[in-house]
């Protein structure tokens, strides 16, 4: 299986960050990177990166099994995770996930048929502050509103008619802009 | 903007920084006492160091308030093994989001603090543990490595010191087990996040099996200033065996929801009316959980308190993480309830009995009484299956499913017996 150059630079660099005889502690982060690029752990993906790490697929599929972010399949192009949690539920976090399920005719952890959206409610992000929030593949929005909402799902499903403000998982860069976390965008910096 | 303005307040300690321009830069942070906290400590004697630790009353921002200088005291001065340093950045606490704004707009003092705590214990390596959700900060973390590295302030022999120290990012998955630190200490070596037993405590045995300093991102940032500042300062900023400042995330039904820095010890009705702006349309408070979800609720009238660890644990709650919630009158407590109890049921890692099936009952038992459909005994039941899994579970994921649950069962059953299923259904379900 091939990476793109900038991804098999990065799981080399992964693997050289843990204590020698110890390079399984890369597994998570090289199943999170690799996600990214592919989408989703396929089996092929699983057996690759067992092979790199000298491990067994099982133990590639336990981890697999347990973390919320690592997925079988793959997810929509934009995924929206809309929390629910606590701060997020006394400001709102509940009718924003049920107005997205409904404007998106989708369920929860469902993709719609053109496989542009997927929709989740997730647990706490760490955007109590600044309830209800959102996170669109690794993109925060605070103080999300319907209107905003309803924005947002329109222009990532390109009804507005222009370009998507959000490019789509597999072409995704290595480096977003971290100029503040709402803002957050593909830099397109390698 | 991901920070609130400041408030007249605050106490700016560990946000000093926050209001210059570019203030994750190496740059900014080199012209505001950047690394100098670690250029005093390369003069000190490892000792020297825990000592000031330890007098600045440091307790542990992730959530417990164990005494910081102390944790580093365990660990063992002669060991054939190399030793780690690890942070907790999987920030999963509801109604916390403190340490992502330390990353984001501090991330050098993090890394600093870091530094001093690897010559603390000789410790040479780093590793920060991230929340799989914040990829940005990551992102901002690698960049700040990178510049440190690039400005000689991490890697080989730093400012000639003869001191080595690398630090490296780490991102997870999503679970909110991983911030519990054994378990992260499993998902930091590419396992499941299951917590270990413990004695052995991460100071002896942590990372790769090899002693670790394991802290919380805000205790790391504090420790810069009380080294350059010294351990008394710091102390003085708080109440007794309450040190400093710290980070309260204010949420729920406030004006002006925000992450404030106050010093220990701080009022919670100031800063509910104060510091947050009070009630939103003026409604009454009704229940605060004062330190994440975790936390036993406080009731309006148990709201008059001191927010340091020892006080908020007399009033039978916890200062936990700084998360403090704010529920208004408005707030249903049976949905409240049942929300944690979700959470936590979905977030139990399974490994142990008590809290696996405990969480499901609760949650199951919680969904009947919401939906209207529970009897009396359901709401004893309640209490009754959170109070057998405190102290019975293989990590503190099931004290913090039941604890909040107990007091909210106790301190709101009217709003239980509210919605109990008329008896003329119970007879048709029975």
């Amino acid at each position: 299986m091939t990476f793109s150059p900038a991804l098999e630079a990065r799981l080399a660099a992964l693997i050289r960050r843990y204590p020698a005889g110890r390079q399984r502690a890369a597994l998570i982060p090289m199943l999170m990177y690799a996600q990214d690029e592919t989408a989703s752990i396929t089996p092929e993906l699983a057996e690759e990166i067992a092979r790199r790490l000298g491990i067994t697929t099982l133990q590639v599929d336990e981890v697999v099994s347990y973390y919320s972010m690592l997925h079988r399949r793959p997810l929509g192009r934009h995924h929206v995770q809309i929390c629910t949690n606590i701060s997020c539920m006394l400001t709102g976090g509940e009718e924003l996930f049920e107005r997205a399920c409904r404007r998106l005719r989708i369920g929860n952890k469902q993709v719609t048929a053109d496989g542009q959206v997927s929709v989740e409610e997730v647990e706490c992000i760490g955007a109590c502050s600044w309830a209800p929030a959102l996170i669109v593949n690794y993109d925060f929005h605070h103080n999300v509103t319907t209107e905003k909402l309803d924005q947002l799902l329109d222009s990532l499903r390109g009804a507005a008619g222009g370009p998507t403000a959000f490019r789509p998982r597999a072409d995704r860069g290595p480096s977003l802009k971290p100029s503040n976390g709402e803002t957050a965008v593909d830099s397109g910096a390698a | 903007m991901l920070f609130n303005p400041p408030h007249p307040l605050e106490v700016k300690v560990l946000t000093r920084r926050f209001s210059e321009p570019n203030c994750a830069s190496l740059e900014t942070y080199l012209a505001h006492d950047g690394y100098q906290g670690f250029r005093k400590a390369l003069g000190m004697k490892p000792e020297e160091i825990i000592d000031q630790v330890k007098i600045s009353n440091l307790r542990g921002r992730g959530g417990a308030g164990f005494p910081t200088g102390m944790k580093w005291s365990f660990v063992p001065r002669q060991s054939s093994r190399p030793k780690y340093v690890v942070v907790n950045a999987d920030e999963g606490e509801p109604g916390t989001c403190k340490d992502r704004v330390l990353m984001e707009n501090d991330p050098h003092s993090l890394l600093e603090g870091m530094m001093i705590a690897g010559l603390a214990v000789g410790a040479h390596t780093g590793y920060i543990y991230i929340r799989g959700e914040y990829r940005y900060l990551i992102e901002i973390m690698d960049r700040a490595i990178e510049e440190a590295c690039a400005g000689g302030w991490l890697g080989r022999n730093i400012l000639g010191s003869g001191f080595d120290f690398d630090a490296f990012t780490h991102t997870g998955a999503g679970s909110y087990e991983c911030g519990e630190e054994s378990a992260l200490l499993e998902s930091l070596e590419g396992k499941r996040g299951v917590p270990r037993i413990r004695p052995p405590f991460p100071a002896v045995s942590g990372a790769f099996q090899s002693p670790t300093v394991l802290n919380n991102v805000e205790t790391f940032c504090a420790v810069p200033p009380i080294v350059l500042k010294g351990g008394e300062w710091f102390a003085n900023l708080g109440t007794p065996k309450n040190g400093g400042t710290r980070l309260f995330c204010l949420s729920g039904h406030i004006n002006r929801p925000g992450v404030y820095e106050l010093p220990m010890g701080f009022n919670l009705l100031r800063m509910i009316e104060e510091v947050g702006g009070g009630m939103i349309g003026g409604r009454k408070l009704k229940a605060v959980i004062p330190g994440g979800s975790s936390c036993p609720v406080l009731k309006a009238d148990e709201c008059d308190l001191a927010m340091d660890f020892d006080t908020v644990a007399k009033a039978k709650s916890m200062l936990g993480s700084g998360g403090v919630v704010i529920l208004d009158e408005t707030a249903d407590m049976v949905k409240v309830a049942l929300r944690l109890m979700r959470f936590y049921q979905h977030e139990s890692c399974g490994w142990c009995i008590p809290c696996r099936e405990g969480t499901l009952w609760l949650r199951k038992l919680l969904e009947r009484l919401d939906a209207g459909r529970g009897s009396a005994t359901d709401v004893n039941l309640v209490g009754e299956l959170a109070r057998n899994m405190l102290g019975r579970t293989f990590c503190p994921l099931g004290d913090a499913a039941a604890m909040p649950t107990i007091s909210i069962v106790e301190k709101f059953r009217d709003e239980f017996e509210a919605r109990l299923a008329p008896a003329r259904d119970l007879v048709e379900i029975a």
